[in-house]
């Protein structure tokens, strides 16, 4: 039996069954956990996956930060457990006051579904531990509001902090506005919690974890998550 | 029975599409006058649109079956065998007269109605895909209008969360006035999980779930019946608004109820609303039911019945449930939160009976209903002019460009040029099954657990269908045919959207009927039924009607799913083989429209038995990973082919083609390099494999030919033209991109 890995379902989510296969495919037993229910179901590892949660109406993951379960994935965080936000679960996040920032509608004022390159900042996550500081990772974006703000003073301190997970960058690992799909600024496609055990990206890892579907790089971070947890 | 009976002005019924012929006929069948909802009910359901008056007699040639077939037309949509378990299940609908008035809206909610036809039969829905039509993109209304028609569809299938994988777009100055939107929706189920819309039992609850009742869309079905005007503009209510996230919410709960054991039959409620939804659930199970209009959850106050049966409000569906487990089924959709309500019963009476505050408000038989609308059998005539313009020979024409002009002029053309703008808002991946997406000839999505899977794709030819509908409706089958062999499929079956003007015009009427006839032709010789369907006619603005555009979507099987090139080059080295006819022709191609602004002379040759066996070498030769690329002629010819094959390796080519023999006509080569006849394929090969390649050509008895090899920086056809591969790849890339941008700035 593998380890549990919880995925958030909200009325909205729709990469709830491709987050599933990717945790199986890394070796993991997925687990759905339903919005309105406070209930983990032993999860060692949780990931709130992408969609539209409640319609992102008022805005992107606004109402979901207030589900029942989302007080139990903050206490899982809390305690140090691995949270991993994708997107929409990225956007949550952000609003449930996990990670800092927000996510802006992307610069081009239009939907972007696209394959993109990551250069990976820091292993300082259970989701980059191994991967290799500077590789470039080849995973796909689909969003609407993707561009990643913060304030000056807070970006300082997270780039400082090195809680800068990922960054949009060339295929050789360059950085430039060519390579930002979003116009987040810093180029940042994923950033870490303090403790470095939430990460939330923008683009999906889910979709990266077989050559059949382009490319097998998204795969790395579930397995990296996997291991830790394995070996702890 | 109240309200009263009356008798409708001449206004009156025109505003309900009906004619006094009709009115008198529903007078005849009903033995009395109906009241006013009567009457909208029955104009409702006697329109074209929902009654296919006018097509109906026509569409009876096509042939439906086969061993793969589960369920043909007349349902919401057509299901092939996939093996196993598991069912297809797919259909294409237009949404034009709406996205013509209210671009986001109208395309948002075509894809809401072809997704709601899917997983009305207990499919979830694993693609979609679209066919366009626009005027010229050098008109800002027109670009406006395209912008905003891409965003809806993207609105829509982004939110649900199901990938647009595949489609077509066209501009064309024909359709300023009539944009086309087609939207195609394929899904899987389980075969134990199959749905009917079908309502059974007499005394079983009825049940309406999803949204809430609204004014929206009042008489979208006799609109879409009837020609736009310039006042179309003040029909905007007639319009719906999508709301996708509802959808997706009705989606899940749908599906978790296929296969319950207490769902009896299921329906979504489309044009015509309830009154469509009801009446063919009952009349499918040979019942009658009866609604309490009181019960249904309205969006505001005062509504009349009259506006509740005709109510075209989004994201709803009709159910019905076996009585006493009502409560099984409401609790899924209370658990996605959504609003489920009992609004009447299955009766014995093959009738729909309306009650409101106690009374009943209306009763209409369902013979009359349903089946009472008088077909329509409109005189046709083929116009002398489509005479004439087949009589001209485009070869003999001067060109108006030379070669190496004409060529690049194709490339950068918004119809062969990159269609990244359009499908980069799109999400073409989500539910991880995408292996070849838009952009390509067919799109490929693996079946998981399987190493099977399957190929899709979406095809018209308005050009060829102008000169000779027939042909020009083969013409399209056979796209869709190669486009899947480029993929290594064998086709399954299609479905198709007729869209068309103004049938009681003599003309469009004739090219409707020559279309059907292609179209059943080319389906019998190629051997692909013609599952689910959808004709939209009364495409004309103020008279001004839209070509005959038939579209065609084709689902194939791929036997083993692999990552392939696809259409790119991929090795220096490589041999480039040609597959099918040879010949000059340049009538109805995407160059002399560009150069003369009309198409004229014979349409593109076909020859059905030949396309068949060049489809089945190509599908065999790209199945069995023999070809490392393989792309279909079509829209441009061959040179077009070539240099997208080019572009997309970023690699050139140089290939040989026969040079004219003595007294050739003066446009020889522009009909050798862009003439479009049906069945050409290019393919590389690995001149390892080359002996493989011949030898399926040869037992397939597809004609081929090597004509030249990959590499080099230039797109050359030797001795003739040669381009620099950089100038294709740019015109290629900013052929949307270009006017696009300017739009925004």
């Amino acid at each position: 039996m593998g380890l549990r890995c919880g995925i958030a379902v909200f009325p909205g989510t729709w990469s709830e069954r491709d987050c599933a296969h990717a945790v199986e495919l890394a070796g993991g037993e997925p687990v759905m956990l339903w919005h309105a229910e406070r209930d983990l179901k032993g999860s060692d590892l949780v990931i709130l996956p992408g969609g539209f949660a409640h319609g992102d109406y008022l805005r992107a993951g606004a109402i979901a930060r207030f589900a029942p379960l989302m007080a139990a994935v903050e206490g899982h965080a809390a305690a140090g457990g691995p949270v991993l936000g994708i997107c929409n679960g990225f956007q949550i996040l952000c609003e449930a006051g996990l990670l800092p920032g927000a996510l802006l509608r992307n610069s081009c004022l239009q939907f972007r579904c696209q394959s993109t390159h990551l250069r990976v900042e820091t292993d300082a996550s259970p989701f980059l531990s191994g991967l290799g500081v500077g590789r470039v990772l080849e995973i796909p974006i689909s969003h609407g509001e993707g561009r990643y703000y913060a304030p000056p003073e807070q970006l300082a301190q997270l780039e400082a902090a090195g809680r800068v997970a990922l960054r949009y960058c060339g295929p050789g690992g360059e950085l430039g506005d060519a390579h930002n799909p979003n116009g987040s600024l810093h180029h940042i496609a994923g950033v870490l919690n303090a403790a470095g055990n939430v990460l939330g990206m923008m683009p999906h890892p889910e979709r990266a974890c077989e050559p059949l579907l382009g490319s097998a790089d998204g795969l790395p971070l579930f397995q990296a998550a996997l291991r830790q947890l394995a070996r702890a | 029975m109240s309200p009263a009976p009356l008798t409708p002005t001449a206004s009156e019924l025109r505003e309900l599409a009906l004619t006094e012929a009709e009115y008198r006929r529903a007078l005849d069948l009903l033995g009395r006058a109906p009241n006013r909802l009567e009457l909208g009910m029955l104009g409702a359901l006697w329109s074209e649109h929902c009654s296919y008056k006018t097509s109906r007699p026509l569409l009876s040639r096509l042939g439906s079956t086969g061993p793969q077939v589960v369920v043909g037309p007349g349902e919401n949509a057509g299901v092939v065998d996939l093996g196993g378990d598991l069912l297809c299940c797919f259909k294409i609908e237009s949404h034009n007269h709406p996205s013509a008035i209210e671009p986001v809206q109208g395309a948002a909610t075509g894809v809401g109605g072809i997704l709601r036809d899917v997983f009305a039969m207990g499919a979830r829905p694993v693609a979609i895909l679209d066919a366009l039509r626009f005027g010229d993109l050098g008109d800002a209304s027109q670009r406006h209008r395209f912008a905003k028609v891409v965003e809806g569809v993207g609105f829509y299938g982004n939110c649900v969360g199901v990938p647009t994988v595949g489609g077509e777009t066209y501009f064309d100055p024909a359709y300023a006035g009539n944009c086309l939107v087609n939207a195609m929706c394929v899904g899987l189920a389980r075969r134990d999980q199959l749905l009917h819309a079908v309502a059974r039992g007499v005394g079983n609850p009825v049940l309406l779930v999803g949204a809430d009742t609204g004014r929206d869309g009042i008489h979208g079905a006799t609109f879409a019946s009837v020609q736009l005007d310039e006042q179309a503009e003040g029909r905007r209510p007639a319009v719906q608004v999508g709301n996708p996230f509802l959808e997706k919410c009705l989606l899940e709960a749908c599906l978790e109820l296929a296969g319950h054991p207490a769902v009896i039959g299921l329906q979504d409620c489309g044009a015509a609303g309830l009154t469509s939804s009801c009446a063919e659930m009952a009349q499918r199970g040979g019942v009658g039911i009866a609604l309490d209009l009181d019960k249904v959850a309205r969006r505001e106050s005062g509504m009349t019945p009259y506006e509740v049966m005709l109510s075209e409000s989004q994201e709803r569906m009709v159910l019905v449930v076996e009585r006493g487990r009502e409560s099984e089924v409401r609790a899924v959709f209370d658990r996605w939160e959504l609003r489920s309500d009992v609004i009447g019963k299955v009766i014995a009476d093959p009738e729909l009976r309306l009650s409101s505050a106690g009374e009943e408000v209306a009763r209409l038989p369902l013979e009359v209903l349903v089946d009472g609308f008088m077909p329509r059998h409109p005189p046709r005539s083929r116009p002398a002019e489509v005479a004439a313009r087949l009589e001209a020979d485009p070869l003999a024409l001067e060109p108006r460009w030379p070669l190496e002009e004409s060529w690049l002029r194709l490339l950068a053309s918004p119809n062969c040029g990159d269609t990244a703008w359009i499908y980069r808002q799109y999400d073409h991946q989500v539910g991880d099954d995408t292996v070849a997406g838009p952009g390509g000839d067919a799109a490929v999505l693996r079946l998981r657990g399987r190493p099977d899977g399957l190929a899709l794709t979406v095809d018209g030819a308005h050009r060829s269908a102008v000169l000779d509908p027939r042909r020009g409706t083969q013409l399209a089958v056979a796209e869709a045919l190669r486009n899947l062999a480029c993929a290594g499929a064998e086709p399954l079956a299609l479905t198709n959207c007729l869209n068309f003007g103004d049938p009681d015009q003599e003309e469009v009427m004739w090219q409707l009927d020559e279309a059907v006839a292609g179209l059943a032709e080319a389906a019998r010789e190629l051997g692909v039924p013609v599952v689910s369907g959808n004709v939209s006619l009364y495409n004309d603005l103020s008279g001004a009607g839209i070509p005959p555009t038939p579209v065609v979507g084709m689902v194939g099987r791929v036997e083993q799913v692999r990552r392939s090139p696809g259409a790119a080059f991929s090795r220096s080295g490589d041999l480039v083989y040609l597959l099918g006819p040879e010949g000059a022709e340049l009538g109805g191609s995407e160059l002399q429209r560009l150069a003369q602004g009309e198409v004229l002379g014979p349409p593109p040759a076909l020859d059905l038995g030949l396309e068949l066996r060049v489809a089945r070498a190509v599908a065999a030769a790209v199945g069995g990973a023999i070809a490392r690329s393989a792309h279909d002629s079509s829209l441009g010819g061959r040179a077009v082919t070539l240099a997208e094959s080019c572009v997309a390796g970023g690699l050139g080519a140089e290939v040989e083609l026969p040079s004219p023999g003595p007294g050739s006509p003066r446009g020889w080569w522009w009909g050798v390099l862009f003439g479009e006849t049906s069945g050409r394929y290019l393919l590389s090969v690995d001149p390892g494999s080359e002996a493989e390649l011949v030898g399926i050509c040869r037992r397939e008895g597809a004609p081929h030919r090597l004509v030249g090899t990959v590499g080099g920086e230039a797109i050359s056809i030797r001795g003739v033209v040669s381009i620099p591969l950089a100038a294709a790849a740019a015109a290629r890339a900013g052929s949307l991109e270009g006017p696009m941008a300017a739009a925004l700035t």
